[in-house]
């Protein structure tokens, strides 16, 4: 009796912090494409192919699938310095655009599920709050 | 890698040329190179605005909301800044001293701000007294456009005087171009005129109208990013972004109608058309488009201190990392030049009081074009 009080109250505990933290993927993913339309696509292209040499893509991009925390920190606070994007270098710098944790989250589910991407993980609110400059 | 943009370059280049031709005349790079670079002040992101008190010391509005005073190659944090609302395009945007700044020490700056406690924010035209501790009082709203709005996009802003006691100020359409460039009972898309404590001048061309903003001097604009006043004509000068395909030059004349989105030379960015009018009755054409498009911020004329270059309109490109430079005869252009090519992005292009050309280049700082004797 005691052991299925906990249990049941365990589930019902992580269901409200899932229900408060986590929105779905589809719901995160659709507000994270009006976020990349505003912000992101003038540079990276609404193909995510950016432009060779100028503009890293993000479709398939092998530094991004492999540096996501980076990747978010990128978002939050702005990136600078060399970076090799499929074999290409990248020099320039993007600015940080002043977006709050949730929308970071939402243009990066887009991100990781559009043109040919795709990963197991969301990425959630408490993900990106918690990465550090 | 110089390969593969080769190869993009000979895959792309005839396809692009069947949807636009690059507008005349074509960029060239100078066979010789007359000028040195000179670092002035470093470690600044986003330099968006540049107002020099003296040939030393010079005033830098850093995008994210930060006000530097530059001296002697160093910078200070100006303090008593209003709160600045830091979104995609908009920010601490550009800072300019009152023409008698000797004798009153004002200052005037546009920035993204929200004071309503909405959502969102818009651009605001403020002055400020700068006084000799480096801080900012008597700081006074002039000018708020609304409604604020949390779209990342064209918020302008440049701001120059003319002789008259008039200052000048730009605001884009705020991602809104279906509603705003072209209503003047709305703000965005717009050039305004007001009188210095933020006054509406009598003689503005729409006062007296039922239902405008007062304060529009010119509408039918985009993303004006630029703004000079032309040293020998003093007529006033503004580029703004504009679609694909679509950065214009223009000469702004009281009352004009630069016609976006009802006209332009460009394309979305996705590839499909804004409009296939180019022209219509009630519209001005631009004196100048880009195809490409590079992205224009900041413009300035060259003095005499560059003994080829004067008079020469240099405009910065944020896309394609130079400096370009723009000759003028006849009231078209005729040659157009890379300058410090490869330099980063050049957010701002000023003359400065000791007559040379000071640039504000992305993830740097201050760079002073110095001429080679």
């Amino acid at each position: 009796m005691k052991v299925i009080g906990l249990t049941s109250m365990a589930l019902y505990i992580s269901l409200i912090v899932g229900l408060y933290q986590q929105k779905p993927l589809d719901q995160s993913i659709e507000e994270g494409t009006l976020i990349y339309q505003d912000f992101c696509l003038q540079c990276h292209g609404s193909e995510g192919k950016g432009e060779s040499g100028v503009f890293p893509p993000l479709a398939q991009s092998d530094y991004l699938m492999e540096n996501i925390t980076q990747s978010i920190q990128g978002i939050k606070y702005g990136m600078r310095g060399v970076m090799v994007v499929n074999g290409v270098v990248y020099e320039g710098m993007m600015a940080a655009q002043g977006l709050d944790d949730e929308e970071i989250a939402d243009v990066m589910n887009y991100i990781l599920n559009s043109w040919g991407n795709s990963t197991q993980e969301q990425i959630t609110e408490e993900q990106v709050r918690s990465v550090g400059l | 890698m110089k390969k593969i943009k080769l190869f993009i370059l000979a895959v792309i280049a005839p396809l692009s040329s069947t949807c636009a031709q690059q507008n005349t005349p074509p960029i060239e790079v100078p066979s010789e190179v007359n000028y040195t670079l000179e670092t002035i002040v470093e470690g600044i992101d986003i330099p968006w605005g540049m107002a020099f008190l003296s040939s030393e010391e010079i005033l830098v509005t850093e995008k994210y909301g930060v006000l530097y005073y530059v001296s002697e190659g160093s910078k200070k944090v100006v303090q008593g800044l209003p709160p600045i609302y830091f979104r995609g395009q908009g920010g601490l945007l550009d800072v300019a001293i009152d023409p008698e700044f000797s004798t009153n020490r004002r200052v005037f700056f546009t920035a993204g701000t929200n004071i309503e406690g909405d959502k969102g924010g818009n651009t605001a035209l403020y002055s400020a007294t700068f006084t000799k501790s480096l801080e900012l009082k008597n700081v006074q709203l002039l000018y708020k456009a609304v409604p604020n709005t949390k779209t990342a996009q064209h918020w302008g802003s440049r701001v120059v005087f003319d002789q008259l006691g008039h200052v000048f100020f730009t605001i884009g359409d705020r991602g809104n171009r279906t509603v705003n460039p072209q209503d003047l009972s709305r703000d965005g898309g717009k050039v305004y005129r007001l009188n210095l404590d933020g006054s509406i001048p009598q003689d503005n061309p729409f006062v007296g109208q039922d239902n405008v903003k007062e304060a529009i001097y010119t509408y039918g604009h985009r993303n004006p990013q630029g703004m000079v006043v032309h040293p020998k004509t003093k007529a006033i000068w503004t580029h703004e972004h504009g679609p694909r395909g679509g950065d214009e030059i223009n000469i702004i004349e009281a009352s004009n109608n630069y016609g976006w989105p009802k006209i332009t030379y460009g394309i979305n960015y996705t590839g499909t058309p804004v409009t296939k009018e180019t022209a219509l009755p009630g519209m001005e054409q631009p004196f100048y488009y880009w195809v490409p498009s590079i992205a224009p911020s900041g413009m300035a004329f060259a003095s005499a201190v560059y003994p080829n270059w004067e008079d020469n309109l240099f405009v910065g490109s944020l896309k394609y990392e130079y400096l370009e430079r723009l000759v003028i005869k006849d009231n078209k252009v005729i040659k157009r030049e890379k300058i410090a090519d490869g330099i980063g992005r050049v957010r701002n292009v000023v003359t400065g009081t000791d007559g040379h050309l000071y640039l504000g280049v992305e993830g740097k700082g201050i760079i002073k074009l110095v001429p080679k004797s």
